[in-house]
């Protein structure tokens, strides 16, 4: 394999994204509005002849405004609607806080999708646990609404999310939505509450207890930060929700998106490619540890 | 193409007709790049006369050392990997990606279409071949390929060269990466510099190499010449300066990450990233987006980048790998231990260049050895689960 | 389109060679194109025209040396929206920071007939020492190249592409053989930021480290390998780290592990 020569391979042309992989094609932004303070989520199409390409819950694209720098965001809309390309992000670097301030008409590059995915088809039958932290929810909101559209698939599906204030958390009316349901089990958290908020105060984690699943046939999906990640996954292994159970998505640096750059390198894995959805069985060596 | 060798007996060129070898590639449309003196080094560059090849030079390399020596055969190729690689040649450290212009309601993508370089790399050690397959693995490998670095690539044409020498820091031989010349080139050479002559023993690898040495006055090689040429590679492989033991490397570093040699190391390593540079098959790169002054267009340029720096792991919450220790510990163990389970080899060839080119000699293979030695051994995959 | 007014842009020098303003002036052409974005301000080397304060970016060059330059750059900052320490006297104290090292009354004592007319401060010291910096680009003198990003990072708004690894980077991109490695050149390369284009080495010297220290420089490791390998005199040693830079946190500590060298 090592010795593999070159002209023995595949042309590899029908392979090349986009020309040669770090071409952006052009978008339009058709809607921006807010979640809170810094947190906002742009809607795009695409500018021109071609659609977007398909997605998978829990990858990521890479956004482009120009001459300011291109960023990973992972999306945040509805696989099922692959022609709204939605990405929900706060704005704290040059990029996202010029992202911030698009309107409508407004064009970005795209590069994408990249990455892995949460392995909904999979899961089927199993009780799905999102557990969220902050922006977090943002890449499992996809997810949710494929569990949500195929609800007979699966068994209970909970979610769990934490967010700073009553303030910081995202999709509020969604959130609301979902819990007038009563096929769907989703308990919030905040770190601080605010104003009239009489629901939960404490940290996400606190809420992985007693949280209605059966571990046996349970499948956890996690985003936060990631030392709130390493306590969900201790809570969760607590109640019997085991590695191969657990699913988490880290960030890393992304540059290419296509495991070629190497910035991205966690222990073997390219996040970019590998990741940035991970079970857990699979990073668990490194999982935790400084510095990776 | 492997089938080449099966076939066809070698066949030997004499020192005086090499030249036919370069006028063939140049009349075929290559850039010959070859080895030359420059600096007090052996460097890769366009060398269009056998003339301008480093004849009579050889090279004393040890940690942080390096010398080039006379030598009075008069051999071409009596040196062993200098200070350069080919992966600059087929993956260049600076370039141009795309440039994009403001219009009227946005912005529009200029593509740019430049004509692919033709390079004849002449002189391609064994190890430097593995480590361009590596480079395949990387940029070709996967579901997304490197465009520029497939057109360089196919166009390359490869005249590899058998070592007749090891250097100090060369280790090629625990690695089986050489130093006899494996598959992929298009021609290889031995070099013979005897009493009698000063030839080259010459194998065909491609099609087109032997299209190109057809070119070449040759002829079909003695059974004494082709054994003097296996002994001269034999004798190299038995006098490599350094050694790297693989067996259980990969499950060493795996095992390592927490082990205190690290800090040592990282007293003494610069972070100055010369390794990597240097490195044949390190292949990390950055890109940067620029505009000019008016704003009115923008550059996304590729630059050859290093696990050395603390800009390689930024994200929002900082850089990921800020200490010395962490970033030579990812280095060496993406090179030894990641790597396999990435590409299914070695990271590395054991061409021995970050050895030398530490501008303070730190020794990957006397790293190793210490990790063995000093193995305190803490293998804990579940210990994320037992935290309190 | 309504039209913006021009971003006004000051130069400020303070005690300094003005070489880094040069650099600003050597920008030729790319200085026209400068001109066409942003409305100069204030510009002593290149221009008498003053134009009052606020200017939305001020490049400073030079160290803060005298009690009356302290009460200047703090003004200059309130006037500035966005200030950009320029030069290695600006960013790290210059030359003029090996006053630092030693008694500077005994300096103006052996230059000057009436010493007691020299109100100076005891250190020369970095913009960055007195007020909030926006930016510090390095280089002694900086490069002109480095400068048009800045420039022009700032007037798009995004974050100039100013590398902070070594030097060694730059050096081997380029294609040049280590001086230090095969020539047995003592090279501040490893432990010094990028900026120069490794310009040095690229015509067989060590490097001089006029962009200052990179990100996480190891000199102790450096100036133990040039001691024991390279055969460097412990007084060279002090007297390589005690240049441009030699007010930098990293150079001035290395260095005075050095200081026993003098006697």
């Amino acid at each position: 394999m090592l010795a593999t020569a070159i002209h023995e391979r595949q042309p590899a042309v029908a392979r090349t994204f986009a020309t040669n992989g770090c071409v952006p094609y052009r978008c339009r932004v058709t809607e921006r509005h807010q979640e809170n303070d810094d947190t906002f989520t742009v809607e795009l199409e695409p500018a021109g002849a071609r659609s977007h390409a398909a997605f998978a819950a829990g990858q990521f694209n890479m956004l482009y405004v120009f001459g300011l720098g291109e960023i990973p965001i992972s999306i945040s809309g509805d696989p099922a609607q692959p022609d709204r390309l939605v990405h929900t992000t706060r704005a704290v670097g040059t990029v996202t806080r010029a992202m911030a301030t698009l309107r409508r008409g407004d064009m970005i590059g795209v590069r994408g999708p990249f990455g892995s995915s949460w392995p909904l088809d999979d899961l089927k039958g199993k009780d799905i646990v999102l557990v969220g932290g902050g922006i977090g929810l943002a890449p499992l909101r996809p997810a949710l609404y494929q569990l949500v559209a195929q609800r007979g698939d699966y068994g209970r599906v909970v979610l769990l999310y934490g967010a700073r204030t009553p303030e910081d958390m995202l999709f509020r009316a969604e959130l609301e939505r979902w819990r007038s349901r009563f096929d769907l089990e989703i308990f919030v958290t905040v770190d601080r509450a605010t104003g009239d908020w009489h629901g939960n105060v404490g940290l996400v984690t606190a809420l992985i207890p007693r949280a209605p699943f059966e571990p046996q046939n349970a499948v956890a999906l996690i985003c936060g930060p990631e030392v709130m990640m390493r306590y969900a996954v201790q809570a969760l292994h607590k109640r019997g929700v085991g590695p191969q159970q657990t699913y988490l998505s880290l960030e890393r640096n992304m540059k290419c998106g296509t495991a070629m750059c190497g910035h991205c390198q966690y222990g073997p894995h390219f996040v970019c490619r590998d990741g940035p959805v991970f079970r857990m069985d699979q990073v668990q060596r490194f999982f935790g540890k400084w510095e990776v | 193409m492997a089938d080449y060798e099966q076939l066809d007996t070698p066949s030997v060129v004499l020192r005086a007709d090499l030249q036919r070898l370069f006028d063939s590639l140049h009349a075929r449309g290559y850039e010959t790049i070859a080895p030359r003196v420059e600096n007090g080094a052996i460097i890769y560059d366009e060398v269009t006369s056998v003339d301008a090849l480093p004849a009579g030079w050889t090279d004393e390399q040890e940690g942080g050392f390096y010398r080039l020596e006379g030598r009075d055969d008069g051999a071409l190729f009596g040196y062993t990997v200098g200070p350069q690689s080919w992966k600059r040649y087929l993956s260049p450290p600076i370039r141009r990606l795309w440039q994009a212009r403001k219009n009227g309601d946005g912005f529009e993508i200029v593509h740019e279409d430049a004509p692919t370089p033709h390079y004849a790399l002449i002189g391609v050690r064994a190890c430097e071949l593995h480590a361009i397959h590596h480079l395949d693995d990387v940029y070709l490998g996967g579901s997304t390929i490197d465009a520029d670095y497939q057109q360089r690539r196919e166009a390359a044409f490869i005249v590899a060269v058998n070592c007749g020498k090891a250097g100090n820091t060369c280790f090629c031989a625990s690695l089986g990466t050489g130093p006899a010349v494996g598959p992929g080139y298009d021609l290889a050479l031995t070099e013979l510099v005897t009493e009698r002559e000063h030839a080259f023993v010459v194998t065909v690898g491609s099609e087109r190499g032997a299209d190109v040495l057809a070119d070449v006055p040759h002829r079909p090689a003695a059974p004494g010449e082709i054994d003097l040429a296996e002994a001269i590679v034999a004798e190299a492989a038995r006098h490599m300066g350094r050694t790297l033991e693989t067996t259980g490397l990969k499950e060493l570093l795996y095992r390592s990450f927490e082990h205190p040699h690290w800090d040592e190391v990282a007293e003494r390593c610069l972070t100055c990233g010369n390794c990597t540079m240097v490195c044949p098959t390190c292949f990390c790169f950055t890109v940067e987006d620029t505009t000019d002054l008016t704003g009115q267009s923008a550059e996304r340029w590729r630059r050859a980048d290093s696990c050395f720096t603390t800009a390689f792991t930024f994200i929002t919450s900082g850089s990921q790998r800020a200490s010395a220790k962490a970033r030579y510990r990812q280095w060496l163990t993406h090179k030894l231990a990641t790597w396999q389970d990435q590409f299914d080899s070695l990271g590395c060839v054991g061409c021995g260049r970050c050895i030398t080119w530490c501008p303070v000699g730190i020794d990957l293979t006397a790293e190793v050895a210490a990790l063995r030695a000093e193995e305190i051994g803490q293998p804990q995959p579940e210990a994320v689960l037992e935290m309190a | 389109m309504a039209t913006k007014r021009k971003p006004r842009l000051a130069v400020w020098k303070f005690a300094s060679c003005d070489g880094c303003q040069l650099s600003l002036l050597d920008c030729e052409h790319e200085l026209l194109a400068v001109t066409g974005q942003v409305e100069i301000a204030y510009f002593l080397e290149a221009s008498r025209a003053v134009m009052e304060g606020p200017y939305d970016v001020s490049l400073v060059e030079g160290s803060i040396t005298t009690p009356g330059d302290a009460e200047r750059i703090r003004e200059i900052r309130e006037a500035s929206k966005f200030l950009v320490a320029i030069g290695a006297c600006a960013t790290a104290g210059g030359i003029q920071a090996l006053r630092n090292f030693a008694d500077v009354k005994e300096f103006a004592a052996a230059v000057y007939a009436r010493p007691e007319v020299i109100d100076t401060l005891k250190r020369s010291s970095p913009i960055a020492e007195h007020v909030f910096v926006d930016f510090e680009l390095r280089g002694c003198p900086i490069s002109k190249h480095q400068l048009l990003e800045v420039v022009g990072a700032y007037l798009t708004g995004r974050k100039p592409n100013i590398p902070t690894h070594s030097v060694c980077m730059e050096c081997k991109m380029r294609g040049t053989p280590c001086v230090m490695v095969a020539a047995g050149i003592a090279c501040l390369g490893p432990v010094t930021q990028a900026g120069c284009g490794a310009l040095c080495p690229a015509y067989g010297r060590g490097c001089y480290a006029c962009f200052g220290p990179m990100e996480t420089p190891n000199t102790t490791a450096l100036a133990a390998w040039w001691r024991d390998e390279l055969g460097v005199e412990p007084i060279d040693i002090k007297r390589a780290l005690r240049t441009y830079n030699a007010g930098s946190e990293s150079f001035r500590k290395e260095s005075e592990a050095y200081e026993y060298a003098d006697h």
